[in-house]
């Protein structure tokens, strides 16, 4: 079921209350304040740092807080070459992270293997973990990026929640 | 002081163990006829020739030839500016020759990034350990029996590894094709390389 509501409030109509389903707000409250894991590998991660700067500014989608600790974010950019020795690591880190988490695979690497079809070379992140969105590009343009995270916004956004929980009797 | 007459000091000390230095666009190259001396012929090279620097130690698979090994060792003088390249060569069973960590302790990265990829054993390393595969990682994939796509392996809680999917690869580049077409990278297998642009010499690799 669609739950992309927009939330329209006027307080002088409706004074201090707000009439939402539960869905709707916590979707709301999560897709606008994603907040990064930056698994940056290779050069990607460059691009991935120019998003997060004045330019582009990833801040304008409630992301900017690029969290260096796994158990403070929410989505998990993989941004660069998975090499089989990084793999492990990327598994575990992506373990750490706690419930919900999201993950995006910036570039070509990070998506298939890209270039490197190599004996040393992880085939595309989603053999290890369940990736939600997968940005083309060698390495691709900060706005690729912003992109991923407004399709990923609306995909948390649609997220049934509460259906999703144990009913507990 | 120029390369040549150093190669010369070398030959002069070493006799026969030496080859005539071999130069090629104004770089000098001399091979050892035994890897054993390698370690001795370092140390005079660095002591008394002034090679203070070693730049790279690399290795070359000669498949299907013996011996099977080649080791190059790319030395430089700061002093006197000059540089040299002293190959030796290793047959596939024995594969190991001794360490010149003690002339240069810089070769210690250089002898085990060699023995990660080629399976070449440096005698008396002080840590023979693989540099970039993992401890495990059951093969030696610089070797030319080696293939691109990789094996499969398994190192519990440390890594593993799969085949690439090269899709009729690998895909190569032609030199000396005359049009883009024909020199772009294209599946070609070498054996059935009928392209009637590339020129003979070309394929010959000439």
């Amino acid at each position: 079921m669609q739950t992309q509501t927009e939330i329209g409030y006027n307080s002088k109509v409706e004074g201090d209350v707000v009439h939402t389903r539960l869905d709707a707000a916590i979707n709301w409250f999560r897709k606008n304040s994603l907040w990064p894991m930056p698994m940056g590998l290779a050069c990607c991660a460059i691009e991935l740092m120019a998003a997060g700067a004045s330019r582009f500014d990833i801040a304008r989608f409630g992301s900017e807080v690029m969290r260096f600790s796994p158990r403070q974010s929410d989505v998990m950019i993989v941004a660069g070459t998975v090499t089989y020795k990084m793999a492990t690591a990327v598994r575990r880190i992506y373990d750490q992270m706690a419930e919900p988490k999201w993950v995006i695979a910036m570039g070509a690497c990070a998506s298939t293997g890209g270039m490197y079809r190599s004996y040393a070379v992880l085939q595309g992140v989603d053999r290890i973990i369940p990736v939600d969105v997968y940005v083309a590009g060698c390495p691709p343009r900060p706005e690729a990026l912003l992109d991923a995270l407004i399709k990923l916004q609306g995909k948390v956004g649609r997220e049934p929640f509460l259906s999703l929980q144990k009913r507990v009797a | 002081m120029t390369a040549g007459e150093l190669a010369q000091q070398l030959k002069a000390r070493f006799g026969d163990l030496i080859s005539a230095p071999v130069e090629f666009r104004g770089e000098f190259t001399v091979e050892l006829s035994d890897a054993e001396c390698v370690a001795e012929v370092c140390d005079f090279a660095k002591k008394q020739l002034g090679f203070d620097y070693l730049v790279d130690i690399t290795s070359i698979d000669n498949y299907g030839a013996d011996p099977r090994w080649t080791v190059a060792y790319h030395l430089y003088g700061y002093g006197h500016r000059c540089a040299l390249r002293l190959k030796t060569r290793v047959s596939e069973e024995v594969s190991e020759l001794p360490t010149v960590t003690t002339v240069w302790k810089t070769a210690d990265w250089h002898e085990r990034e060699i023995f990660d990829m080629m399976g070449i054993r440096f005698r008396n390393h002080p840590d023979l350990r693989r540099i970039l595969m993992w401890e495990g990682y059951p093969f030696f994939p610089l070797r030319k029996d080696f293939p691109l796509a990789g094996k499969p392996s398994n190192v519990p809680e440390v890594a593993f590894t799969n085949s690439a999917p090269l899709e009729g690869g690998p895909f190569v580049t032609a030199a000396g094709g005359k049009s883009a077409t024909a020199r772009e990278p294209r599946v070609r297998p070498a054996e059935t390389d009928d392209h009637p642009e590339i020129p003979q010499a070309a394929k010959e690799g000439k």
